[in-house]
């Protein structure tokens, strides 16, 4: 149900943005959604200062934590380890399936019960499962609805989204045996969380995201409302908790400035109802909790990126969502139209490093650089620049070992001959002198159609006299 | 698997490290305003209302019938507590010593393992009591360290979740419970922040409570010397 799209060329991103646009309901439940969420957490951030302070201390947490990228996971390996836990490691989305896989087969188990978690939808958690006969079912609501109705998350804190109480309430009545239509958000939330019930007791492994690893104790910690995280990391013989590389930080204490970035930012909460920080799993005199607890910790193109000194920065991101919330794009397409795990300014920058410029360079250009992701994302990653990065490696001649898959992915024939003469009339003085008067010559003969630019404007026609010839002029 | 891993940590290792400072997290927190011990109950107070969580004040000898009177004004039938927990049997002997009203309350006792009778905690318990290591008066969080006696579904089952909090167990940040309690010497298995009941916005971002854990939290401050209304 859940997938990652491997591949779509930039004409199905045009294709897909096209029907969004076209959409008017789509858009007005994106746009009432977004108003929404950037009112409420500008009210968390009253005081400017005060919220540029506290980035910068996140920023800084960030980039120390991945400035020791490597020692800190080998400590929190240890850490865990030592805690009891099981750390596996993996190269790509398929080693990351193998792992988890492995682990069902030793136990044969049948069901899975999943917590929020975008890694497993990046590394389709869901399809690798279903694919050898076990079920892997979403426990948090917006998640449990989104599959349900055979769908993909629209957003990454809000995955439902895009869906509206009577799209649910119809939903709830064909698909949920004896449930009659109802519009009614406690009684949607009660029928759902009925189910889910069932389902964790039913479930031989949970699995979970992780939002925080701290290396010196040995500790993930985990972010939430709900209550079904709790419940995943809790009820089931086995958790499985699988995150990115990058989410390690050193110290417990690292953890605090984060948390209240990453509420405030992401749903305009001062805290969430639960912060769920696991050292370890069941020991003996405990009554409840799970016998094994494993973490999986996926790579997926991440080091490479981690290569690149600007783009490093990416790795900072602790997946809020403002970016999304405030960027003008991903608010009037949506989440879908991406056609990425993680869409929106993240998805941008994110996604090229996953699943390489190939299939994703299209994004990099689906945005105004208006710079409103850049200016709210509390760990300050600089997406504007580094979109503007991503373009030019499209665009760049591809090198082996470029620092991100697929260099070159957008650079074509007639654009490239164009720019080169381009570049050739510029650096050097007399040919300037000449094509110049000879444009403003042969004006005339500009051409009356020019393509995407006289969709809506009017043609670009060069002046009927120089600059330097005005100039001329005037000094006389 | 190893190969994985030494693959991963290889590539880690090749780039340059950059040299970054230490991130001044105490300076941050030294730079924030400290509150003294009153405001800090009046604040985790309004940020817990502020979250549809509901507290009671008394003092510190009269919590057992504070519990037992909102558990008789929500008709609850079966209260989960820590098996051999001095409150529990606290609770208990005030129960059965049975007043003027009879009860119709049963304490129960979190005394097997869950697997031997999860059909029961998820079906016929309607409350759960605990009691609270901490809290943190910024963000209206209770702080629960499970163990055998406060096992960690005991928060999280049963629909409505009583929280025993003594006042002056309440620090001023996450950061400060951290430090003055020294969490990083060493930590239970599972560590609870609760601020408020269970709740979503994923449909329509209107929000519903009890979307999986309690819809109801019901937190009794208790007062040392009395001194509560
Ligand atoms: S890039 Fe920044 S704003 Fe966007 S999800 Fe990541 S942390 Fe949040």
């Amino acid at each position: 149900m859940s997938q990652t799209v491997h591949f779509h060329s930039a004409k199905e991103f045009a294709d897909r943005t096209r029907a969004a646009v076209g959409n008017p309901a789509h858009r007005r439940s994106f746009r009432g959604a977004m108003d929404f969420l950037q009112a409420k957490r500008a009210a968390q951030f009253p005081d400017p200062q005060a919220f540029e302070n506290l980035r910068t201390l996140g920023e800084a947490i960030r980039r120390y934590s991945l400035a020791h990228l490597p020692d800190l996971l080998e400590r929190l390996e240890a850490r865990l380890t030592a805690n009891g836990f099981h750390v596996h490691w993996a190269e790509t989305a398929e080693d990351a399936n193998a792992i988890a896989l492995d682990i069902a087969r030793r136990i044969e188990a049948r069901h899975v019960i999943k917590g929020k978690s975008m890694v497993s939808e990046e590394v389709g958690f869901n399809h690798a499962m279903e694919a050898a006969g076990i079920e892997a079912l979403e426990s948090d609501m917006g998640e449990y609805i989104v599959q349900l109705a055979g769908e993909t998350p629209s957003h990454i804190i809000m995955p439902a989204i895009h869906k509206t109480k009577q799209e649910i309430a119809t939903l709830f009545a064909e698909r949920i045996p004896g449930v009659d239509y109802t519009e009614d958000v406690d009684e949607l939330i009660r029928i759902g969380r009925q189910v889910l019930r069932r389902k964790f007791l039913a479930a031989d492994i949970g699995l979970s995201g992780v939002n925080f690893a701290v290396a010196e104790t040995g500790t993930l910690c985990l972010v939430e409302n709900e209550g079904n995280g709790r419940m995943c990391t809790t009820v089931p013989r086995i958790h499985i908790a699988i995150t990115g590389i990058e989410k390690v930080v050193e110290k417990l204490e690292h953890v605090p400035p984060l948390y209240s970035l990453l509420t405030r930012s992401a749903t305009g909460q001062a805290v969430t109802t639960y912060l769920n920080l696991i050292s370890g799993p069941r020991r003996s005199g405990e009554l409840d909790g799970p016998e094994e607890v494993h973490l999986i910790l996926v790579d997926n193109g991440r080091s490479r990126a981690y290569a690149d000194e600007q783009m490093r920065a990416t790795l900072q991101c602790i997946r809020c969502g403002a970016c999304m919330n405030h960027c003008p794009v991903y608010a009037r397409i949506g989440g879908h139209a991406y056609g990425t795990t993680y869409p929106g300014p993240i998805g941008a920058i994110v996604s090229p490093h996953l699943l390489g410029l190939e299939s994703t360079y299209p994004l990099a250009f689906a945005s105004t650089l208006c710079g409103a992701c850049g200016e709210v994302c509390p760990v300050r990653i600089p997406i504007p620049e580094l979109l503007v990065r991503l373009r030019n490696e499209a665009q760049a001649l591809p090198t082996a070992n470029a620092p991100v898959r697929g260099r070159g992915a957008a650079r074509r024939m007639l654009p490239s001959a164009v720019w080169r003469g381009w570049a050739f009339v510029y650096g050097h003085l007399k040919t300037y002198r000449l094509v110049s008067w000879l444009l403003s010559r042969g004006r005339a003969l500009s051409p009356a159609n020019q393509g995407a630019w006289t969709a809506s404007r009017t043609p670009l026609v060069p002046a009927p006299k120089r600059l330097r010839d005005l100039l001329k002029e005037h000094s006389r | 698997m190893s190969t994985t891993r030494e693959r991963i940590l290889g590539r880690l290792r090749s780039v340059p490290s950059a040299d970054v400072a230490a991130p001044a997290v105490d300076a941050w927190y030294a730079s924030q305003e400290d509150d003294d011990a009153s405001a800090r109950v009046g604040k985790l107070t309004a940020a817990l209302e502020a979250s549809h969580a509901e507290v009671h004040h008394c003092a510190s000898r009269d919590w057992s019938s504070v519990v037992l009177r909102i558990a008789e004004e929500k008709s609850l039938r079966t209260l989960l507590v820590g098996a051999g927990t001095p409150h529990g049997e606290a609770l208990r002997r005030q129960n059965d010593s049975g007043n003027a009203t009879k009860s119709d309350l049963q304490i129960v006792d979190y005394a097997a393992s869950f697997e031997t009778w999860r059909e029961r905690l998820f079906e016929n318990i309607d409350a759960g009591l605990s009691v609270a290591h901490s809290a943190i008066a910024e963000t209206g969080s209770l702080i629960l360290w499970t163990g055998p006696s406060e096992p960690r579904l005991l928060s999280l089952v049963p629909p409505v979740h009583f929280v025993l909090l003594d006042v002056d167990r309440i620090h001023a940040t996450l950061y400060a419970a951290m430090q003055t309690e020294r969490w990083s010497a060493g930590l239970p298995t599972n560590v609870l922040l609760v601020s408020g009941p269970s709740k979503t916005a994923d449909i329509q971002q209107t929000l519903a409570y009890g979307a999986h854990g309690p819809r109801e939290l019901v937190v009794i401050l208790r007062h040392a010397d009395g001194g509560a209304s």
